[in-house]
């Protein structure tokens, strides 16, 4: 569609590249939190040069947007802009992997819609090759739009975090995708022509809708940060998709990075759960789930220790080291506030206070780290876990505020057990733990936790928020 | 034939290394920030949505490019707006931020 031998589309040519080295350097830019913020500026500077370059394009006959069209796009940007811009000042922290889900899926929407566009204005004028990602585009954005559709519900509560499993899904789904399979050839092909394969292109789209849901409902709420990130590479690479309809190179650069990313991510995190990436999204979590539930169920006569707060503050008051070790029931109890006042002032009596960041604490990787800094905690005080886990042993008093699966020693030791073989913080290792829980309740993975029934541990039961009041407290007073 | 193709296929796996090469030196602590702006930098497709609309000639067309151009507008304005409340969290220096170390 663009012409690079007249000066208005080397302009607009220049401004794509200007744009798409932005968007590498602003990431670039976020290898360091002190630097990040202007990264993420950097990478809207360039979308910003993208958009108002798009404006003044002009097609192969050299027509520019007609005047009616240019006020449409500018009143949707609007409308898109304020309806978005709005509620993001104002959700709450641990709302943000929704928030990520529910822009995902919409970026996914954008490419499916700007793929049946062009097919149903263009089709006689595509190339195979935009053809095929015509279809590509329409498949993997539907994908990515109702699988986000689905991750946002469930993150939200709206539906139930439980995976939700009928029978034959696998089948129905495998039926599915082969449908979309066989009319994608068909389309991408040309074995079909005219408004048959616009009609196909319309039930690959639907179908890709289908499987978009069917492939996210079945998967457990725990597991959500896993599809968050692959979804996140799916529209990113719709978007470079779109760009290989439209031969636009900023689309092709700032999809295959955003693509990248949510690979990377996607195994990083899997990793972290020492889970493949199949094993998370076609389910076995279900029988895990009740494997978990029958040692559960042997595991209620051990012994535990509960312990006031009173007496929970004398070892932390009076400890040299103590490593703090957050889990998602801190941020549901909305407690970061509280946790830092208690770490102030353990630091105050010259306690070396550190946090201990499991990879998949909270609800998508890196989660802990945003709610720990809207706390005011230093980013240096945080730790990655291959950082601490040596440091447990010559650590006086291991503080675990709502955290589980991670902390439990079984992942170690225990072959049997459905999380053996997952990275966890080595908290059994320290002279004394002291454990903050609501209640005596396993995790997301449905397992008891040995480390309860340590001798060194203590259970102090109740809302993290009052908990760690209580602990303020007692701490003043010691 | 295809030409723009392949040119696009090369730049595309250029750009997936770039993106691997850029993104495995992001630190853990910020990587919900990185997916919440690579998240923004993806609603990119934007652009399409802006052509469809732009040369849309019948009201259908316009229909589905004026809806494309809301969402991705919504998917660059929200991603980015979130991001950089994320991060301005992150800027604070190392330690101002806790009473402890003040003295």
């Amino acid at each position: 569609m663009i012409d690079l031998f007249t000066t208005r589309d080397g302009l607009i040519g220049l401004a794509y590249l200007v744009a798409a080295f932005l968007f590498v350097l602003g990431l670039r830019y976020m290898s360091s939190p002190t630097s990040a913020r202007q990264g993420n500026q950097i990478a809207a500077v360039g979308m910003a040069i993208a958009v108002l370059a798009t404006f003044f394009l002009h097609d192969e006959h050299g027509v520019g947007m007609s005047m009616t069209n240019v006020a449409l796009i500018i009143v949707a940007i609007a409308i898109g802009g304020v309806a978005s811009a709005y509620p993001s000042r104002k959700v709450p922290m641990t709302a943000m992997p929704q928030m990520v889900a529910i822009f995902n899926g919409m970026g996914g929407a954008t490419a499916a819609l700007v793929a049946i566009g062009e097919f149903m204005h263009l089709s006689d004028d595509l190339s195979r090759g935009q053809t095929v990602s015509v279809v590509l585009g329409v498949i993997i954005g539907s994908i990515s739009f109702s699988g986000s559709v689905i991750a946002f519900l469930k993150l939200q509560e709206k539906i139930s975090g439980r995976p939700i499993i009928w029978t034959g899904q696998n089948v129905i789904n495998a039926v599915v995708a082969l449908g979309i399979a066989v009319l994608g050839v068909a389309v991408a092909g040309g074995f079909v022509e005219g408004s048959t394969a616009k009609l196909m292109l319309l039930a690959v789209f639907a179908l890709a809708l289908l499987l978009g849901l069917g492939t996210v409902l079945p998967i457990g709420g725990a597991d959500m940060p896993v599809v968050i990130a692959i979804l996140n590479s799916f529209t990113g690479v719709a978007a470079a998709i779109t760009g290989f309809q439209l031969s636009n190179q900023a689309l092709i650069v700032a999809g295959a990075l955003v693509g990248a990313s949510g690979a990377f991510l996607t195994l990083l995190m899997a990793r972290a759960m020492n889970r493949s990436v199949s094993n998370v999204l076609f389910g076995a979590f279900g029988a895990h789930h009740t494997t978990g539930a029958a040692v559960g169920a042997g595991g209620d006569a051990l012994p535990i220790r509960e312990i006031t707060a009173e007496d929970a503050a004398i070892p932390l008051a009076y400890a040299e080291r103590v490593i703090i070790v957050p889990g998602y029931g801190l941020a549901v109890a909305q407690a970061q506030q509280q946790v830092r006042e208690l770490a102030d002032m353990l630091k105050e009596r010259g306690v070396d206070v550190r946090y201990a960041i499991h990879p998949v604490a909270g609800r998508m990787p890196g989660h802990m780290n945003v709610l720990l800094a809207e706390a005011n905690v230093a980013y240096d005080d945080l730790y990655e876990m291959e950082q601490i886990n040596d440091d447990f042993a010559n650590t006086d008093v291991a503080l675990v505020i709502g955290a589980n699966d991670v902390t439990n020693p079984a992942a170690r030791s225990d072959t049997s057990s459905p999380i053996y073989g997952m990275p966890i913080l080595n908290v059994d290792q320290a002279k004394n733990i002291i454990v903050l829980k609501r209640s005596m309740s396993s995790g997301f993975a449905g397992i008891e936790n040995m480390l309860f029934h340590d001798p060194k541990t203590s259970m102090l039961f109740g809302d993290a928020r009052a908990s760690l009041s209580k602990l303020i407290e007692a701490v003043k007073a010691a | 034939m295809d030409n723009e193709v392949i040119l696009g296929i090369y730049v595309f796996l250029l750009a997936i290394l770039l993106g691997v090469e850029v993104i495995g030196k992001v630190p853990s602590t910020l990587h919900t920030p990185l997916m919440s702006a690579t998240n923004a930098i993806h609603g990119i497709v934007l652009l399409g949505a802006m052509i469809v609309l732009g040369w849309a000639d019948q009201w259908w067309l316009q229909a589905i490019g004026f809806l494309a151009v809301i969402l991705g507008a919504a998917n660059v304005f929200g991603g980015f707006v979130v991001t950089d409340r994320m991060l301005e969290m992150f800027k604070r220096k190392p330690g101002a931020g806790s009473a402890g170390q003040k003295r």
